[in-house]
């Protein structure tokens, strides 16, 4: 059983295990770069412009960020996303802060992915089943994160997108 | 995405808001944040501390140079992507000596086959006597000869005096160019390095005792024949540059402020100048290949390829 006291990963880690495990050793070797990309640009923009009449001070538990909370029913965890292109990715990260906030003993109901661009909602829950997958997700991201270089590339089209293209494939 | 602004009048820089305001008895001038990614100030500047807090806020860096266009040194801002686990990376490679020579070495590899581009000069025994050097000093003699050789062509390409390298201060027009064209090279890789991970104090070839952004100096052999000499023999073959464009007294030479305006330009270009990436197949600038060039730097010290100094001409324009 994972030792889930001691839980120290921020939400994109977790989305980036199902992006990219090479992401995931990368980013959490403090590798990381200046992001010029206009994507990078495009989402900064969004997180300060979506959404300005909602508390987003938020409350931030370290090591995990939310973008934002409601009330119904226990608190309602919401993350903003400019693109459903990774939304597996997505729905893993909102689960986790379920997950991590529930360990915490915080009463949370559901969470919910928003892609303002394409004015999609999307519920996620954290079901029964989901802990067990949440520990294999623990256990898989030590094991990547102990590797001594970082995983291979992955070539896929998202690279393109990435803040790393230039790094892994240049 | 910002750009690169070179201040070459003098007056005052300050915040004003959210942007960079300069001003001086005949112009005043607003640049908005989001427009710079890097300053080099080559003239005097009355400035103040609001200003250097939105430089650090917007992570950009600023290098400045006297009214000689004397480097004075670089306001760096706080690192925001350091990480640990390079720098131990990083110091591991200096502190084993097979791994220094490896990178000492590399960036005088570069260099070399850098400046064969430029000046057609046979290598061949250059690279020699590098593979048997067995330390640092012995690098160093290797370049200098090398060195020597190149400085040598340059008065030949170009029809003006050079004699001998001299810095402190620069004694004939060709050393006051190769003192202001390395001193630019220096600062604009510093400024890359900014951008990585990688600590800018810990270096190969030259100690990172030495009071000084070290890496940077290692990392500028590289680009040192393409972005400064390479780029004198094509503004003073041009005649782009001339007399008249220098400052001569006595014991020293520098660029009037025209000449270095016109150097200025020259070089922005040259960095903005695209050449085809064979392994991103797509055009880079010349900046984007500095950086690709400390990406790469850091694979090397990740454990995952082999450093191998860039060819600069073996890319296709």
């Amino acid at each position: 059983m994972y030792n889930t006291s001691e839980l120290r990963f921020k939400g994109t880690q977790v989305a980036y295990y199902l992006i990219c495990h090479r992401k995931l050793w990368l980013f959490t070797k403090g590798i990381s770069f200046e992001d010029e990309s206009d994507y990078v640009e495009l989402g900064k923009l969004l997180d300060d412009t979506s959404f300005s009449r909602e508390n987003k001070e938020g409350v931030s538990y370290e090591p995990v960020s939310i973008d934002f909370f409601s009330t119904e029913n226990g608190l309602v965890v919401h993350e903003i996303k400019h693109s459903s292109a990774l939304e597996p990715a997505h729905i893993l990260q909102v689960k986790y802060y379920i997950y991590y906030l529930r360990q915490k003993g915080i009463k949370v109901s559901h969470g919910i992915i928003h892609y303002p661009k394409s004015k999609k909602l999307l519920k996620v829950e954290l079901e029964e089943q989901d802990n067990e997958l949440m520990q294999e997700v623990f256990k898989n991201m030590d094991n990547i994160i102990k590797k001594d270089k970082p995983p291979e590339v992955i070539n896929k089209a998202y690279c393109k997108k990435c803040a790393y293209w230039e790094y892994c494939y240049g | 995405m910002g750009e690169v602004y070179y201040i070459t009048t003098s007056g005052t820089l300050r915040r004003d808001e959210n942007t960079i305001l300069f001003e001086n008895q005949d112009i005043k001038k607003k640049i908005p944040i989001e427009n710079v990614s890097e300053l080099f100030i080559v003239t005097e500047v009355s400035t103040n501390t609001k200003f250097f807090s939105l430089l650090s806020e917007y992570d950009i860096v600023a290098h400045f140079f006297n009214y000689y266009g004397y480097y004075i040194g670089s306001f760096y801002p706080r690192e925001s992507k350091l990480s640990g686990h390079l720098i131990i990376k990083q110091v591991e490679h200096y502190l084993d000596k097979e791994q220094k020579l490896y990178l000492a070495k590399s960036f005088v590899i570069g260099s070399i086959i850098n400046s064969e581009g430029i000046y057609k000069i046979d290598t061949k025994e250059h690279l020699e006597a590098l593979k048997q050097a067995s330390n640092t000093q012995e690098i160093m003699q290797v370049e200098g000869n090398f060195k020597k050789l190149c400085y040598k062509a340059l008065e030949e390409l170009t029809g003006w005096d050079f004699e001998a390298r001299t810095k402190r201060p620069p004694q004939n027009p060709l050393n006051a160019l190769i003192s202001f064209g390395n001193s630019l090279v220096y600062a604009k890789v510093l400024g890359e390095i900014y951008h990585t991970p990688l600590n800018s104090t810990v270096s190969y070839l030259h100690e990172p005792s030495e009071k000084r952004h070290s890496l940077s100096l290692d990392m500028a052999e590289v680009f040192k024949p393409i972005l400064s000499e390479g780029l004198i023999i094509e503004l003073l073959k041009s005649k782009a540059i001339t007399e008249k464009d220098f400052l001569e007294e006595a014991e020293y030479c520098y660029l009037n402020a025209e000449g270095r305006k016109k150097f200025l330009r020259a070089f922005d270009d040259l960095l903005k100048s695209t050449v085809y990436h064979p392994k991103l197949k797509r055009n880079v600038s010349l900046k984007t290949l500095i950086r690709l060039e400390l990406y790469k730097l850091v694979k090397h010290l990740t454990g995952e390829e082999y450093y191998l100094p860039v060819n600069y001409h073996s890319l296709k324009r």
